[in-house]
């Protein structure tokens, strides 16, 4: 049995711990909080944002755009967004693998693969790993609209260019605080847009448009391929705050059980030594009256 | 024709502005353009430069970066990925970056993809400042 000492030293250590974890938590609850803020400020812009587009799309004959043009997927580009920081559960361990898997499936297709990383996390797991060309580190604490152009700018005239075929973003979707779940999304060639709003009365407005509907609707594709990005970036950033919530939560619980039954273990070992003693001192009498 | 003009100025962080005003001017892609009450329903991007628009008989000047505008009836939605007003913009920061921006473009060549993409930034700066003064 550990000594009395050590058991008192083990409890010191963990109440440490636990004071961290719930200092981690209280953080993380608030960095969701705004995170979750700033998704919902996001809505009524992309909202809008699609509402233009489609009924954009819908006037437009047929839509005639470089980041439309499906080729024969040869050779693939994936964004994998991760957080920047770790001690948030599953969230980037999950991802990771989930991306290792789509990269397996797709290199056993015999398709060439280049990586794009956001976040450390996953530029860390495949450095050695995998082709990455492109990575945004140290980004996720405080980012705008500026970074996912940036990232945008990386893969939208690259395609153009026909240096690659097909586009995913491998994310966190976020369901809700608990629950992020791993999604991949082909971003090029973009998925037709405008379908299934064809009866929507209020896309038929008449509108004088300048420039032509065409060149607007090429303006706005790389715009769409922002929003896209910055929803992903919002989830992602809501997501690991929700994550390290969770996981930080259950951290401080299970400190508590731990001092509890370290606790425990102390008071019996006192109670021990304190028996220990009394034997002794008994012990010492007798044989003093005895002598 | 309504008798309002009523504008929204929506970026991904928040909405910048919305409310009842005069008139707005925008600095769409072909030119900058002012838009009344009874405008005709018009789209049409927008492009980096100075928005401004006159409520209560005061302007109020915003530096704006790429989006577009769309004008309804009695609305004028701007859609813009990002808007500073006259008065939150940093203006030591702009002209750094003026600085920085210039000093990098005579640097590259001139038909490469990042000097478009610095090209935009020094633009970007320039507005900013001019903005700042208002």
């Amino acid at each position: 049995m550990a000594s009395l000492k050590d058991i008192k030293r083990k409890v010191g250590a963990v109440q440490k711990t636990k004071q961290i974890t719930r200092a981690m938590n209280m953080v993380a609850a608030s960095k969701f909080k705004s995170a979750q803020m700033r998704m919902e400020n996001f809505r009524p812009y992309a909202g809008k944002f699609m509402d233009v587009l489609n009924s954009l799309a819908l006037r437009v004959e047929s839509i005639a755009h470089p980041l439309l043009a499906v080729r024969e997927p040869k050779r693939i580009r994936v964004i994998c967004m991760t957080s920047d920081r770790g001690l948030c559960g599953g969230f980037n361990t999950n991802l990771i693998k989930s991306t290792e898997r789509f990269l397996r499936e797709k290199s056993g297709e015999g398709k060439e693969i280049s990586l794009i990383n956001v976040g450390r996390k996953g530029r860390d797991y495949f450095r050695k790993k995998a082709n990455i060309i492109a990575q945004r580190v140290d980004v996720l604490s405080k980012f705008d609209m500026t970074l996912a152009v940036s990232v945008a700018d990386e893969v939208i005239n690259p395609f153009i260019k026909e240096e690659y075929d097909e586009l995913y973003l491998i994310y966190n979707q976020f369901v809700n605080v608990s629950v992020q779940r791993p999604t991949v999304v082909r971003l090029f060639p973009l998925p037709s847009v405008g379908q299934g709003t064809e009866n929507d009365s209020e896309t038929h407005l008449d509108y004088v448009y300048e420039p032509s509907e065409e060149t607007l609707l090429q303006k706005l594709l790389p715009m769409y391929v922002h929003v896209l990005l910055y929803r992903a970036l919002l989830e992602t950033s809501a997501g690991e705050n929700g994550a390290r919530m969770a996981a930080m939560d259950n951290a401080t619980s299970n400190c508590e059980e731990l001092i509890s039954s370290l606790t425990l273990k102390m008071n019996k070992a006192r109670q021990a030594a304190i028996t220990a003693e009394l034997m002794d001192i008994v012990g010492g009498t007798e044989a003093l009256a005895k002598g | 024709m309504s008798d309002e003009l009523i504008l929204e100025i929506v970026t991904p962080e928040k909405m910048a502005f919305t409310g009842e005003v005069e008139e707005v001017t925008i600095p769409g892609t072909e030119g900058e353009f002012g838009v009344l009450r009874g405008h005709e329903p018009f789209l049409t991007s927008v492009d980096i430069g100075e928005l401004s628009f006159q409520k209560e008989g005061k302007r109020t000047y915003y530096a704006v970066n790429t989006g577009y505008a769309e004008v309804t009836g009695g609305k004028v939605t701007v859609l813009i990925e990002t808007a500073e007003r006259s008065d939150t913009i940093d203006k030591d920061r702009a002209q750094k970056a003026k600085e920085k921006a210039e000093a990098r473009l005579s640097q590259i060549e001139k038909d490469s993809a990042e000097f478009a993409r610095i090209h935009a930034a020094l633009v970007r700066a320039i507005t900013r400042i001019n903005v700042a003064g208002k």
